[in-house]
């Protein structure tokens, strides 16, 4: 059955802002397949952003959304979902928007297991400020405040976020946009904070400084650094060296969700008469 | 029906932010508004309402804006550093026109500085410390009792002007326990912001067809609608044509200053003869106004103008009182702030009532001052006592 996008899109706002062959479209259409599998209701849907090429992604999608500030889309959108904990709240930044500025809160958004989406669109570069090195850049590459090669260790996202609380983390890339739907999917529907740390390609901003200026090039670099979790089970420590796994690297559904916790705690001190010191 | 209570100044912000139908807090913990968190903490679970403790300040007042979006009145609370941090949020409430109120209770600086001790040095940074330009609204308790009404009244601003509203609380006021008489609840005049009434097609978050303060809908309530902290226009999607920006912009600030004689509320104290007036806020207004007194048994004619809404600073009103003024006292716990104020009106700068077009409308109605300023200013953490005010009267007499 194909998906009817413009009844998703704010069709007036295209074309849209992004490169030719950005990977960002990709992971919108993703997303916007899993809802429409869900069949959700655009009211009942709230998107978040940040700041970053991929923070636009709220202008184009018609849901109640919200472009805020550098990094504070998580703590924007946690007092959304606890003010309406019935509706559905996703927030999509970049990298550098979710792990360096908006690091903090990112942390405490996995801690909570508050249930909230996270896509994180992962193209190792912040792309908007005209490609300076983000915590995922990797090693060794160029950015232009690295011009002599980025001597910064990268962030593993997944692992980060899982250690950090998360109950379902799962990685996958601009390659494989069927599978990367299918982890948005399990992500929404999953009750606690989720993440999707989708690779994606800025061939532009990160890839013309690095022999990936093409984005076909990129998107086959993405593939080469990545490896299915099944396949990944077959290698050793060496060969899975310098590689990122992709597929549901974590899942818990026995952590309570925050807000689930939360207003649990309401009923509590309504049901007693006095105190709450 | 009035209330009797004893209580501090944070605990009164409490009770006034409940009365005016708060139901979401986010915060941080910090000296000397913590109290302010720990009675929201105590209060709202039991109310169905929603207390969060943020990992830090800059998420405790996006966490605020987002539950504001969400429908609810909201509020944070902080002081000192965590007022710094929390700027950028102000500017994003400020532009994205979202209503919520910041108590700062007021506490020495810069940086660390005196964490227990008063000051009341962030009144320019109420002004103008976010970037950009903005408008800015913020309210000074002069008495425990204030901190409940003032709170109150911030989020009745909020709600009608659909922006951020500052409460400039300080060190003195939050830990001062006193005996307070609170109105009664039926007596309470509450705002709500304006919510849309249109089909949802009809709907934009910017639409100034009702009026310079638009409708905001809720999130889910079926007006779906984008909001960004970029420049926009009535959609709310981002926009930079000149023409429309400079209204836009104009727009903002003129309508806070279009009500400032409404918001810019003050007292007038023992002026009707006065020669010498004293101007004094918040909790300093106290120590001044026993100096008047003492000043007066002394036959001294001296009076206190005090602004209890410090922006817009209610310039009209003192103007009136700087007319026929010989001297002038501007008293405040810090190193000179507010007396810029009332220096550029008595030079003869007037009250903006609006800017249009770029050029700043000026109220013409009173003559300049001829006055003479003097200041009585301390910034060491430890109050002005009313012997100091009283010395600088008897000077000048």
């Amino acid at each position: 059955m194909s998906v009817k996008y413009e009844n998703y899109l704010r069709m007036n706002k295209f074309p849209h802002y992004w490169c030719p062959g950005c990977g960002n479209g990709v992971v919108l259409k993703a997303f916007i397949q899993a809802v429409d599998e869900l069949g959700w209701r655009n009211n009942d849907i709230g998107m978040v952003t940040g700041i970053g090429c991929s923070s636009r992604a709220s202008g184009y999608v018609d849901f109640n959304t919200m472009h805020t500030i550098h990094g504070r889309a998580l703590a924007v959108a946690t007092g959304i979902k606890m003010s309406n904990p019935s509706k559905h709240v996703v927030v999509f930044a970049g990298d550098g928007d979710a792990s360096a500025i908006g690091g903090n809160h990112l942390i405490h958004a996995c801690r909570r297991n508050i249930d909230i989406t996270l896509v994180i669109i992962n193209n190792w570069i912040y792309g908007m400020t005209g490609g300076q090195y983000s915590p995922t850049t990797p090693t060794g590459t160029i950015a232009t405040t690295m011009p002599y090669g980025n001597v910064d260790p990268d962030f593993d996202l997944a692992s980060l976020t899982i250690g950090a609380g998360a109950t379902f983390v799962a990685r996958s890339s601009v390659a494989e946009p069927v599978i990367l739907k299918n982890y948005i999917k399990k992500a929404l529907t999953h009750k606690g904070f989720s993440v999707i740390d989708a690779f994606s390609n800025c061939h532009i901003q990160w890839g013309r400084k690095n022999k990936f200026g093409d984005p076909v090039k990129l998107v086959e670099h993405i593939k080469s650094v990545t490896v299915s979790a099944a396949k990944a089970k077959k290698m050793n420590a060496e060969e899975l060296k310098n590689l990122f796994v992709t597929g549901v690297l974590y899942e818990d559904k026995d952590k309570k969700e925050y807000s689930e916790s939360y207003f649990d705690m309401v009923k509590r001190a309504r049901s007693q008469t006095k105190g709450g010191r | 029906m009035k209330r009797a209570v004893v209580a501090n100044g944070n605990e009164m912000v409490v009770e006034g932010a409940i009365d005016a139908g708060c139901r979401f807090f986010a915060g941080y913990p910090i000296t000397p508004s913590s109290e302010v968190a720990e009675g929201m903490a105590r209060k709202l679970p039991k109310l169905g309402g929603v207390f969060l403790q943020m990992e830090d300040e800059i998420a405790s007042i996006a966490c605020a804006i987002g539950g504001s979006l969400g429908g609810e009145k909201t509020m944070t609370a902080s002081s000192g550093p965590g007022i710094s941090l929390k700027q950028e949020g102000v500017g994003l409430a400020c532009i994205a026109e979202i209503p919520l109120v910041i108590i700062n209770a007021m506490r020495g600086g810069p940086s660390t500085g005196l964490p227990t001790r008063i000051a009341q040095s962030d009144i320019m940074q109420a002004r103008w410390g976010t970037h950009g330009d903005h408008p800015a609204v913020a309210v000074c308790p002069g008495s425990v009792a204030e901190c409940y009404t003032e709170t109150v009244r911030a989020f009745n601003i909020a709600e009608e002007l659909r922006t951020p509203v500052y409460v400039l609380s300080d060190a003195f006021l939050a830990h001062l326990s006193t005996k307070v008489e609170l109105p009664g609840k039926e007596e309470l005049k509450i705002a709500n912001r304006l919510r849309p009434t249109v089909k949802s097609e009809e709907y934009y978050p910017y639409d100034t067809r009702f009026g310079d303060v638009p409708p905001l809908a809720d999130y889910f309530s079926g007006y779906r609608f984008h909001v960004t902290g970029l420049n926009h226009d009535k959609t709310g999607f981002p926009n930079i044509d000149p023409v429309l920006q400079e209204s836009e912009e104009e727009r903002l600030i003129n309508k806070v200053l279009k009500r400032q004689e409404t918001i810019g509320t003050y007292e007038n104290y023992k002026l009707e003869d006065a020669q010498i007036v004293v101007v004094a806020y918040g909790s300093n207004a106290s120590g001044a106004k026993e100096a008047v007194d003492a000043a007066r048994e002394s036959g001294i004619k001296v009076g206190l103008f005090r602004p209890i809404t410090i922006w817009p600073f209610p310039s009209i009103p003192f103007q009136k009182v700087a007319a026929s003024a010989k001297q002038i006292i501007v008293t405040e716990v810090n190193l000179g702030q507010i007396v810029y104020e009332i220096e550029r009106i008595m030079l003869g700068g007037r009250a903006v009532t609006e800017i249009k077009n770029g050029n700043l409308i000026f109220d013409t109605r009173h003559p300049r001052s001829s006055a003479e300023l003097s200041t009585v200013l301390q910034a060491n953490g430890t109050p002005i006592r009313p012997n100091q005010i009283l010395s600088q009267i008897k000077e000048v007499a």
